[in-house]
């Protein structure tokens, strides 16, 4: 029996007081592909940091091919052939795909002939394993799906053996994804190892021969895909049982509160990133946007809350315009919103909690005492009771925003922006960063403020989270409605087509 | 990337003491190489700057103008703003309020022409600061590039209304004639000894107080802090960037005039050339080690004054060590305290990690 291409045996590593692997065990089999799933804080990440030469391991040791390993820098990886594709590409987006594929491998102290190697080993690579992409397009001017593919073929340029791929279809529809399962298995097929790091065990299911589950740092369980189920896995990777995720009770919706009607907004670029964009939110639903990440969600969120002066198009807010309002006056009208990424848009990362727990809403009258000026113990009292009333961890509101894990920063924002009891509530990516835990946590709160007669919009690009929450889905295609669903109608295969911009 | 952030009391009391006695051994290296006691040259400066009360007068004299120098860069910094300006602003600012004495000191009353001439002069140096801050706000064009701009307009500007326009008919020198009235000298109040710190200094502390109360505690401070640490969050809570910047830009110009304030107001009664001496730009340094925080600014603004003060005493005591060396001293402590501040945070934090 040959080794195993990739092997660990007891590797660990410690992050201050947070013991991030512990004692950790892998095998990866050459012409395999190896799930390693995990919720977010696991430890995966930081496992293949250590493969890759990001972090040395504290202990333990790393056999490739049966023989022991030192991976002290990326460079090392790359002489054993480890390559990772990152779920954040790392390419240089003004230059071509060539250009890009030879960066680290120029070959030479002169381009042309690592250039024309480069050109040759490309279209090889394309052929082999239906990775085409055309060599002289900008990376700029490429969709994430190709970039993805480039990423893939840097890699393999640079002779992979063993390929890492980090959340490889988080900005991918459903079909992107088949296409990327293709070219993995054809990659097996040569006989070279691929590592898949996810949390989405349909995934695993479909793609993978074995699986590795990691929690809390550890490694706690291998399977053979074909021998276990997704329940077992979902089980093992939370260490219980997941609580029932309910089709939502059939939602009484109430009047139309807001009214988008033919929105059109540009992005800082001058490109129209909305294009026409009518719709109506109603008081007691969810409204779900789906959408492939970047055809215009983003841009119609911050349109809608004020952070972007749309270009064209009214926003009606229960019969008043308030399309060009700031996002201070919108807020005072009852809009509040959870933005897609948090740590740019909703806190400030060097503030104390307290701080962040007031932004937005920093003018208000109720944390200001002598001639208008903060008093810190009623900034420090209302902080602390969103975290207690939340559940926010630690509870400490003096701690730096950044020090708080995705999902306690996520918790902190929502509890801010549901306090004024918004009518209007606009959501993007709530769960993005957290963990399975805080979904539910995240997910319960947002059902039971419908419940309560107010209007949610749920921007997000994962279709579970989509299916789970909404009473009626949109579909957002190049800035487009694609289509509307009512919820209970959905099924992914349709919800893909839409986003995808083929009409169901 | 895991480490974790030092204590308060370490970040804010030993890192800079640290680093300032990093600096004296450097220092001390430099005094030998010159031939001299390092021993020698440090007592030299200690009882230069705090010896007597008349050094201790202009010690305090000097950090009235680092203090508000400080202040003005560090107001900016908060507001994410990086003011090279101060230097033109003070200019600009002993400009606006010389206008105000050699038009209004022989017609009103000391009471009422100092303080006005303070507010023209706050005026000017706001308005010299403001330029620029809207230049970046609306054109988009960065603020380290103009006010470094209009430090050489307003010194070009200065040159040619003292040479050409204000200067004292029948004077050679470029000078406007002295003024009637003036900001009295501390020992007016009991201050001992001779030297000309005077009702600046506890304007500036007031200045300072006035900084934090609304940088620290006002909501319109919360944005501007939100603005220089998060730009994208400010747009998300609706705070206006641009007026954000145009404003922290003025306030930081007026701010800057304190040092017209102190030097022309307080000490000179006449407007003259090159009155801020670069106490714009040390003020840099002062808002680098005082961490930005008017607390901070202070203690800063004390030990730079110190160091002009004992530097000039250290410079009269030691003839045979070269005059350059006390600017060598003086850089080296710039450098260790506002460059270099971080070079002992990593090791220190480590040390801290290894304790806990």
């Amino acid at each position: 029996m040959t080794a195993p291409a990739i092997e660990c045996r007891g590797v660990s590593k410690r992050f201050g007081h947070v013991l991030a692997n512990d004692s950790v065990d892998l095998r990866v089999e050459r012409g395999s592909i190896h799930g390693v799933i995990g919720e977010n804080g696991a430890g995966k990440s930081t496992l293949m940091a250590i493969l890759h030469g990001f972090h040395p391991a504290d202990s333990g040791q790393i056999l490739v091919d049966g023989n022991p390993a030192v991976i002290r820098d990326s460079a090392d990886a790359a002489r054993l052939g480890i390559e990772m594709v990152h779920q954040h590409f790392m390419l240089v987006e003004p230059f071509t795909v060539l250009e890009n594929v030879m960066l680290g491998a120029e070959g030479g102290a002169l381009l042309a002939e690592g250039t024309a190697h480069a050109r040759q080993n490309l279209l090889r690579l394309g052929r082999d394993y239906g990775l085409v992409v055309d060599p002289d397009a900008r990376i700029a001017d490429l969709p994430v799906g190709a970039r993805q593919r480039v990423e893939i073929l840097k890699a393999l340029h640079r002779g992979a053996e063993v390929l890492i791929l980090d959340e490889p279809t988080g900005v991918l529809t459903p079909q992107e994804a088949d296409d990327l399962f293709r070219v993995l298995r054809a990659l097996r097929d040569e006989g070279k190892a691929v590592i898949l790091i996810t949390h989405k065990l349909r995934e695993v299911m479909a793609v993978t021969d074995r699986v590795s589950v990691m929690r809390a740092g550890r490694m706690v369980a291998h399977r053979e895909t074909a021998e276990t189920t997704a329940a077992e896995l979902g089980e093992l990777m939370i260490g219980r049982r997941p609580a029932a995720s309910s089709r939502p009770i059939p939602a009484t919706p109430g009047p139309a509160l807001l009214h988008v009607d033919d929105l059109r907004v540009r992005d800082n670029a001058g490109v129209e990133r909305v294009r026409g964009v009518t719709f109506a939110l109603h008081a007691g639903e969810i409204l779900g946007l789906a959408g492939v990440a970047g055809n215009g969600q983003t841009e119609l969120l911050e349109a809608l809350s004020g952070m972007r002066a749309p270009e064209a198009g009214a926003i009606t807010l229960r019969g008043q315009n308030i399309a060009g309002l700031d996002a201070a006056q919108i807020r005072r009208r009852g809009v509040a919103h959870v933005p897609e990424d948090r740590l740019r848009h909703g806190l400030v990362a060097e503030f104390e909690a307290q701080d962040s727990a007031i932004l937005g809403y920093h003018r208000d009258p109720a944390w200001r005492r002598v001639l208008g000026l903060f008093s810190r113990s009623r900034v420090n009292a209302h902080a602390a009771r969103l975290m207690r009333d939340h559940d926010v961890r630690p509870a400490a509101p003096r701690l730096r925003s950044s020090l708080f894990s995705g999902g306690n920063q996520q918790k902190l924002i929502m509890a801010r922006e549901l306090e004024r009891a918004p009518e209007v509530l606009l959501v993007g990516q709530p769960t993005r960063g957290v963990d399975i835990g805080g979904i539910e946590a995240i997910h319960t709160r947002l059902r039971r403020w419908r419940d309560a007669g107010k209007a949610v919009l749920l921007v997000s690009v994962e279709l579970d989270e989509i299916l789970a929450l909404s009473d009626r889905i949109l579909v957002m295609f190049d800035g487009r409605l694609s289509g509307e669903l009512p919820a209970g109608a959905a099924d992914e295969r349709q919800l893909g087509l839409l986003m995808a911009g083929a009409h169901a | 990337m895991s480490l974790r952030p030092l204590p308060r009391w370490a970040d804010l009391v030993l890192l800079p003491v640290l680093n300032l006695v990093l600096a004296l051994l450097v220092s001390a290296i430099v005094v030998v190489a010159a031939g001299q006691s390092p021993a020698a040259a440090l007592q030299a400066l200690l009882v230069g700057s705090f010896g007597s009360w008349d050094s201790v007068g202009f010690t305090l004299f000097y950090a009235t103008d680092m203090a508000f120098a400080g202040l003005a860069v560090a107001i900016a910094f908060k507001c994410g703003l990086f003011n090279i300006g101060a230097e033109g602003q003070a200019a600009l600012g002993g400009l606006g309020l010389a206008l105000v004495m050699l038009w209004l000191d022989a017609s009103l009353p000391a009471g009422i022409v100092v303080p006005l001439a303070i507010l023209a002069g706050a005026g000017f140096g706001a308005a010299w600061g403001a330029v620029p801050g809207w230049l970046q706000a609306r054109r988009g064009s960065h603020v380290v590039i103009t006010t470094i701009m209009f430090n050489f307009i307003a010194a070009s500007l200065m040159v040619y209304l003292l040479v050409n326009v204000l200067i004292e008919p029948g004077n050679m020198a470029p000078e406007t004639r002295r003024f009637a009235v003036g900001l009295s000298p501390l020992s007016d109040f009991g201050f001992p000894g001779r030297s000309p710190v005077n009702l600046a200094l506890p304007l500036a502390l007031v200045a300072a107080l006035a900084v934090w109360v609304l940088v620290w505690r006002t909501p319109w401070g919360y944005g501007l802090r939100v603005v220089g640490s998060n730009p994208d969050a400010a747009d998300y809570a609706g705070i206006d960037q641009g007026r954000r910047i145009v404003a922290a830009m003025a306030i930081s110009g007026a701010l800057a005039a304190g040092i017209a304030v102190n030097q022309i107001l307080g000490s000179q009664d006449k407007l003259i050339l090159n009155f801020t001496g670069g106490a714009g730009f040390t003020g840099i340094a002062v808002a680098l080690m005082g961490r930005n925080h008017p607390v901070g600014v202070l203690l800063a603004a004390l030990l730079f004054g110190a160091l002009a003060q004992g530097g000039a005493e250290l410079a009269f005591e030691m003839p045979e060590l070269p005059r350059e060396t006390v600017l060598v001293v003086q850089g080296l402590v710039i450098l260790f305290t506002g460059a270099l501040g971080g070079l002992l945070r990593a090791p220190l934090a480590r040390l801290f990690a290894a304790r806990a």
